[in-house]
């Protein structure tokens, strides 16, 4: 009976350490954040734990749970609050120094017993069942690996599971679809550490005593080596990785010594050396690998939607947008320089000029990505002021972008219905209790709609950047119909289209005009421009040179002389 | 705690804040021309000091062999691969050149045992980045610290096979203790801040007088831009790596004559260095100057009250710093 208390022994561990993997595929893989401190959110739990009999005698033990889940939850929110605006490896330095931290407070804080740790920590017990068995124990591991591989799920295929894969590299596109990216950077680390504080939880209760040694920096470097050798944008592979990096590491500390005869531990090493090989050769990690090799696996088709309309929207009437005296300067270039100009509704406005003249520049001031030197911006008759980019997209105002900000691995559907994000109001904890499905589903509806209005609707289930660079911007489009839009900025839609698709692209912007929706577009094929905009407003080196309708600006002297460079 | 006390630990605070400010350069130089967290910058300080520490004591460090052998393999890849013949030769020359002077020279000889040990381990540089950063350069920045994470593992792995356990030091650059008043100023602490100011104002000079240091900010500033105009970002990551590597190596050898330093020593001081380089916002040299002054003087203020709370409290300066970058990056958007 030696093997299987050890294969037992073997699965408690191995369950508790995918636990902690599937919160860091979450903040990880999917959110593109990294921590090295992982372990300290574990060892804070498993303190909370061991230490609340001698705080509060008598109670039970799921209050540990409790305790450990207020605890670590406190903590990962506070160290997120301080480094939620920093780029990544803020955070990811930031937690090398809380691990190494916290690990020297778990040793040295009076109470908790210094490196001679805690023991005769009880078995987990609610009223008359206790599971001292082992077995019994470590069933209850793999039930919360299985909840947590749930929720995690649950949480990937909705709204904010759309919004967290923006957060590795598209930030400043999902303000723009009125996405609080900080907060949900801080939710997702948060929501990391308190699967880490379960698994401290579970952990004290499986191994009965605790120590400082299991919660160093090592230990949270061997998480995310699960989650890289795993696959760390799969929930399966942090399984995967568990298993591996487990399973691993006893053999190794078994073999090691006896087949080099040295003693010290050589894991870190081995392990180490192995993830460098696959961050270089294989960064999407072992599981991507073994779906590719195995049969395929269909996926059910997604359930046909009740086609819907984007959210209603009252045309605004009157002057939509007026942006009055804005200047822009980056250190000694002026980008734009007292640019006024005004878009009414039902009205397309085409911003153009030569290369460099300031227009993605005025865009970006427009819809928020940036701040103006001086000037005014009035939408819907709003001065903006220093409104960030998300609550000017909730005032009603789309945008698409010059260089295509699209997800390339997701698919069209879930690409599209991230401009629907504001439509939806399900968080986190609904989405992983699977309380969100009428509303995703209205979310996916709202998509559909507009890829069919767009001309997409056969192309819904491809990733996104199999589409040409064209047909990417048509998705663009569709995602900025989705917010149901009174303003819509539009930066070189027709860029790539084929001569059919622009004047499919036309047809839907003249009948958008038509149900009173305003539109800036900023263009380089004049020919496109003339027979669709209303007014046209002509920019050089940072500033407006001409304006009008578009017969009026071809004959402009100022404006033959910006594009032909002077007039013979 | 008497003036006198303090007085002695505000010395003792300004020389290990010198070493701060000299691994805070180093990571920022690396830093802004590869986009790698050098993480295994402490691995190599462990390596310099304990590398000079086997030389002084007669014997060959096991660090040489390491040298040797990368060296040999960069040499076949790139050879594979049909690079330049003067990159080659260097490879081929230099390493075979400390090797000789190792074996066969008078390594313990005082004049001879630090030029030596910094000769092995600075190279090390630029042959860490040729192995591990170099094929994956244009990954994410998370990536590369991963990365680096995953290569300060391997590295301390090293040094626990080449030199064990225990630590070791080094013989100071000057014995000399001069007496001002009742206060006993060591000559090591004088050398260190000499060191370190000749050290900062040659790579002033490196940086805005010579070509390659010019070609290095260009890299730093724009790497698509610097490749361009025919800087190659391969080599300037090489040179960054080098005098990363180089300022570890030196830091080794000035902290190793006060401190024992054991082959997982390194990785603490250089997080140390981390902290002075974030408190400069990893980006500018003279805020990163304050930063490492700093953590120098509030670690050793530290030790004299609560030594175990001594890293506490220096990781705990990170709070604030970042929380004020933090406020800063919010006011940009």
């Amino acid at each position: 009976m030696i093997l299987p208390a050890y294969a037992v022994t073997l699965a408690g561990y191995v369950g508790l350490a995918a636990i902690v993997a599937i919160g860091l595929v979450l903040l990880t893989g999917v959110a593109g954040q990294t921590s090295f401190g992982q372990a300290s959110f574990v060892g804070l739990a498993a303190y909370a734990t061991a230490l609340l009999p001698d705080v509060m005698p008598g109670a039970p033990p799921l209050l540990g749970l409790l305790a450990g889940l207020v605890l670590t939850g406190a903590v990962a929110w506070a160290l997120g609050l301080i480094t939620a605006r920093l780029s990544g490896h803020f955070l990811a330095l930031c937690s090398v120094a809380w691990g190494i931290s916290f690990y020297s407070l778990f040793g040295t804080l009076p109470g908790l017993h210094g490196f001679n740790g805690i023991g005769g920590i009880p078995p987990l017990g609610l009223g008359p069942f206790s599971a001292a068995d082992p077995a019994v124990n470590v069933a209850v591991i793999w039930a919360a690996v299985l909840l947590a591989l749930l929720g995690a799920r649950n949480l990937l295929g909705s709204r904010t599971g759309r919004a967290l894969r923006t957060l590795a590299a598209e930030r400043d596109m999902a303000e723009s679809m009125g996405i609080a990216t900080v907060r949900l950077a801080r939710a997702v680390f948060v929501l990391a550490a308190l699967l880490a504080a379960l698994s401290g939880f579970l952990f004290a209760h499986f191994q009965r005593f605790i120590s400082p040694t299991p919660f160093g920096l090592t230990a949270s470097m061997e998480y995310l080596f699960m989650v890289i050798l795993g696959g760390a944008a799969h929930l399966p592979g942090a399984i995967l990785g568990a298993v591996l990096v487990v399973v691993l590491r006893e053999e190794l500390t078994d073999w090691v010594p006896r087949l080099t005869g040295a003693t010290g531990s050589y894991e870190a090493m081995a392990f180490s050396l192995v993830v460098i090989l696959f961050l270089q050769r294989a960064p999407a990690g072992l599981w991507p690998w073994l779906v590719r090799r195995s049969p395929a696996v269909r996926r059910a088709p997604a359930p046909k939607q009740q086609a819907m309309p984007p959210p209603a929207t009252t045309p605004h009437t009157g002057v939509v947008l007026e942006v009055a005296g804005i200047s822009k300067r980056f250190g000694g270039l002026m980008a734009n320089n007292a640019v006024s100009f005004a878009v009414g509704a039902a009205e397309i406005v085409a911003l153009i000029g030569p290369n460099g003249a300031g227009k993605s520049t005025l865009f970006d001031i427009v819809s928020g990505q940036q701040r103006p030197t001086a000037g005014t911006v009035r939408l819907f008759g709003r001065v903006l002021g220093h409104l960030p980019a998300r609550r000017i997209a909730a005032l009603g105002l789309a945008r698409t972008f010059q260089h295509v900000r699209l997800l390339g691995g997701m698919s069209v559907r879930d690409n599209i219905a991230l401009g629907a994000h504001l439509a939806g109001r399900a968080g986190m904890l609904r989405a992983i209790l699977r309380l969100d499905r009428a509303e995703e589903a209205r979310l996916l509806a709202i998509a559909e709609a507009a890829a069919a209005r767009v001309g997409l609707a056969e192309m819904l289930d491809l990733p996104a950047d199999s589409l040409p660079l064209g047909q990417q911007r048509v998705v663009e489009i569709a995602r900025a119909l989705c917010l149901g839009p009174r303003l819509l900025l539009l930066d070189e839609p027709a860029a790539g289209l084929r001569h059919q698709e622009k004047q499919a692209l036309a047809a839907l912007l003249r009948q958008l005009r038509a149900e009173g929706m305003a539109v800036l577009l900023v263009e380089h094929d004049m020919g496109f421009v003339m027979d669709l905009a209303d007014r046209v407003v002509v920019m050089d080196f940072g500033q407006k040179i001409a304006a009008g309708p578009p017969a009026a600006v071809q004959r402009d002297r100022a404006v033959q002389e910006a594009y032909l460079g002077g007039v013979a | 705690m008497t003036l006198f006390v303090f007085l002695a630990l505000l010395q003792d605070g300004l020389a290990t804040g010198a070493i701060y400010l000299l691994l805070a350069v180093g990571l920022l130089i690396v830093f802004s021309v590869t986009r790698v967290i050098f993480v295994p910058q402490g691995d190599l300080l462990a390596f310099a000091t304990l590398t000079v520490a086997q030389l002084e004591a007669g014997q060959v460090p096991g660090t040489l062999w390491l040298l040797d052998g990368l060296a040999l393999a960069a040499v076949l890849a790139e050879a594979y691969r049909g690079r330049r013949p003067r990159v080659l030769a260097f490879w081929l020359l230099f390493p075979a050149a400390v090797t000789a002077a190792t074996l066969w020279g008078p390594r313990a000889a005082p004049l001879l045992a630090v030029p030596l040990g910094l000769a092995v381990v600075t190279p090390l540089g630029p042959l860490l980045w040729r192995f591990a950063f170099r094929p994956v350069s244009d990954a994410p920045v998370l990536t590369l610290l991963i990365l680096a994470m995953a290569l300060h593992f391997v590295l301390a792995g090293i040094g626990m096979v080449l030199f064990g356990a225990d630590g070791a030091t080094v013989a100071p650059l000057s014995g000399a203790t001069l007496m001002l008043g009742p206060l006993a100023v060591s000559g090591q602490s004088l050398a260190i801040l000499v060191v370190a100011a000749i050290l900062v104002g040659a790579l002033r000079w490196f940086f805005g007088a010579t070509l390659a240091g010019k070609a290095l900010r260009a890299a730093a500033s724009d790497r698509l831009g610097a490749r361009l105009v025919g800087i190659d970002a391969a080599d300037s990551g090489a040179r960054a790596f080098a005098l990363a590597a180089f300022v570890a190596a030196l830091s080794g050898v000035l902290i190793g004559a006060a401190t024992p330093i054991a082959y997982d020593t390194g990785f603490e001081i250089s997080l140390k260095g981390f902290v002075a380089a974030i408190i400069g916002g990893l980006a500018s040299y003279p805020a990163a100057a304050a930063g490492a002054i700093l953590v120098g003087v509030l670690e050793s203020l530290g030790s004299f009250w609560a030594s175990a709370w001594r890293d506490v409290i220096v990781f705990a300066l990170l709070i604030p710093a970042l929380a004020l970058l933090s406020l800063r990056a919010a006011g940009r958007k």
